[in-house]
């Protein structure tokens, strides 16, 4: 049996403890609450930004866009300086810059997606090999490398050796080895989901090799395909570093890929570096950011859909 | 059969098309940048003049390897926080839910808006706010360069830090409430813990991403070959050097600029490959 002083020790030592606690669980509850709120704050910040922006393009940038605005070519520095004295809207639009864009997305398409679809279906199908593991890492570091050595590269390669000259091809070449890993790997990881059995079926049947990736292999992964390639799309259509060292720009329309051409994203750095332009770079980067942006989505929707499958 | 040889061979040879162009990009790079290595020695790396002077040539690549460093490292310390909320935000304290759609879908969208209409909007929206704060005169340098490679940078750190975040066992999560912890606790002393090589390697991953951006830092930085001296000093990057003298460079010039491409090349390489091995080997 205790000593009484001991128990009375006890109790003390208890009630001590009891507030402790008491103070402890509150106190833990209040910081609790205060790092929730830490973090719903800085989520909050986190966005704020896509809010600003797409906000501030809207707001300054619907005025210049009309029908003249995708069927014209820039200005020159003098009509838009007039313009501006005058308080008109700036005459002119970007539709050199689309067909450039249009010209080099569509060259630089040509070569990726078919090539990447295919080295894509070679490391599904040689997966764990030695060689396909080395390609793989190849495509990542591919994928990290910055888009303005792509256009030095482009430069070296196709501006000083094949079109002797600034060009769109040059051009469409950077944005094609923008564009080749992210269908490589887009491909393989769509590649993955298929079921075996369908595979397994088709080769039961006795059907050709190429026949299998044709009729079976890309119809069933469609969706997850498609994904892939909007999102490269979208990613390289908002290019411009390696533009700027190979396709240069050109203030006419041209559809002669050998020759410069002009891209959306090349014409918003021409504008921003003239002080008359400033109302069209809005403009520009407004329908800009809204193409890509609406890429973006419309290649989440597939992969949404692409899940349920 | 014969026909599927030829399928496999032509399978093959695509991924032949990457072997050749990876190799293909080094020794171009490793080509053009001889000159310039010859003429000026591991000294290009160290020396800190740019002086095109025709006659008096010399060029050295130390104050673009500092505006580089900095811009993204401050752009990290400032994603840090940022990218840390939003994937907690998503991954653990509204999981599943609408919200943490919401936010995952405007986070994904600062991905898609382009470099230049993010330089664009740093100019003529963030510059002057700035300006009004009386730190900087201009408005362009190191500090205004890197705030908006930040938040260029949070959708990368976000999307991978949430889905590692995603992926710790719930066991774990409940184990550490029925022993009475609080939500806080959870994080601090389960999730972070179990999520930790994974978050560090989306940060540098992030940071990959960083180092390479040319447009909307060319546009912000303010263009001046010198090392930089404070926060809000202008400097220049290795990309926006490049974006900004390859055009009127030829000769020894253009071999200095593709120098630099080949370290920021090799740096870039060197920091998405230690994300990745960190990711393959922990997560």
């Amino acid at each position: 049996m205790l000593p009484v002083n001991s128990l009375s020790n006890v109790l003390h030592e208890l009630a001590v403890m009891n507030r402790f606690l008491a103070d402890n669980i509150a106190q833990r509850n209040r910081s609790n609450r205060q790092f929730q709120w830490l973090i719903i704050t800085g989520s909050v910040i986190t966005v704020i930004p896509i809010f600003l922006i797409v906000g501030n393009l809207a707001v300054k940038g619907y005025r210049q866009i009309n029908a003249a605005f995708f069927t014209e070519a820039a200005p020159d520095t003098f009509q838009a300086m007039t313009a501006a004295v005058n308080g008109e809207v700036i005459p002119g639009g970007i539709a050199n810059g689309l067909t450039g864009s249009l010209l080099m997305v569509l060259a630089a398409s040509l070569i990726a997606i078919p090539l990447g679809l295919m080295a894509g279906i070679y490391l599904y199908e040689n997966g764990s090999t030695r060689y396909a593991r080395f390609i793989r890492s190849l495509t990542e570091i591919l994928q990290g490398v910055p888009s303005i050595i792509l256009g030095i590269i482009a430069y070296l390669w196709v501006v000083r050796n094949i079109t002797r000259g600034y060009s769109g091809l040059a051009g469409s070449m950077a944005l094609t080895v923008m564009m080749l890993p992210l269908i490589i790997r887009s491909t393989e990881e769509t590649m993955k989901m298929i079921p075996v059995a369908i595979r397994e079926a088709a080769f039961a049947l006795g059907v050709p090799y190429y026949k299998m990736i044709i009729r079976v292999m890309i119809p069933v992964s469609l969706s997850g395909l498609a994904t892939g390639v909007l999102l490269a799309l979208s990613r390289i259509l908002g290019e411009t570093a390696p533009l700027m060292l190979t396709a240069l720009g050109s203030p006419a329309v041209t559809l002669d890929i050998t020759k410069p051409v002009s891209a959306v994203p090349l014409l918003i750095w021409d504008f921003y570096n003239d002080p008359n332009m400033v109302n069209l770079v809005w403009s520009a980067s407004l329908f800009l950011m809204v193409f890509v942006l609406s890429l973006n989505l419309i290649s989440r929707s597939f992969s949404a859909k692409h899940k349920y499958i | 059969m014969n026909g599927d040889r030829v399928t496999k061979a032509i399978l093959f040879g695509s991924s032949l098309a990457i072997l050749i162009l990876s190799a293909g990009i080094v020794v171009s790079l490793t080509g053009g940048a001889i000159p310039a290595f010859k003429e000026f020695g591991l000294g290009f790396i160290t020396s800190s003049t740019w002086n095109p002077t025709t006659g008096s040539e010399e060029y050295g690549a130390l104050p673009f390897i500092a505006g580089t460093v900095m811009t993204s490292l401050i752009a990290l310390i400032i994603c840090i926080p940022m990218a840390f909320s939003a994937s907690l935000f998503i991954a653990e304290y509204y999981r599943g839910t609408r919200m943490a759609g919401i936010l995952r879908s405007l986070v994904d969208m600062l991905a898609g808006v382009p470099s230049i209409v993010y330089g664009f909007w740093g100019f003529y929206a963030l510059r002057p706010l700035l300006v009004k704060t009386g730190l900087t005169d201009q408005g362009f340098g190191i500090f205004t360069a890197s705030v908006i490679l930040a938040i260029m940078i949070v959708p990368y750190a976000t999307s991978l830090s949430s889905e590692i975040i995603s992926m710790v066992p719930s066991e774990l999560k409940e184990a550490a409430y029925s022993l009475g912890a609080t939500r806080r606790e959870v994080i601090f002393n389960v999730v972070i813990p179990a999520a930790r090589s994974g978050i560090v390697a989306s940060f540098i991953l992030a940071l990959g991403r960083a180092l390479g951006e040319t447009m909307a830092v060319t546009m912000l930085i303010g263009n001046s070959n010198i090392i930089p001296t404070g926060l809000f000093s202008p400097g220049n990057t290795m990309a926006s050097v490049i974006a900004n003298q390859f055009g009127e460079a030829d000769g020894l010039k253009m071999s200095a600029l593709i120098a630099i491409g080949l370290l920021l090349f090799a740096i870039t390489a060197i920091v998405n490959a230690a994300g990745k091995f960190i990711i393959k080997r922990f997560a």
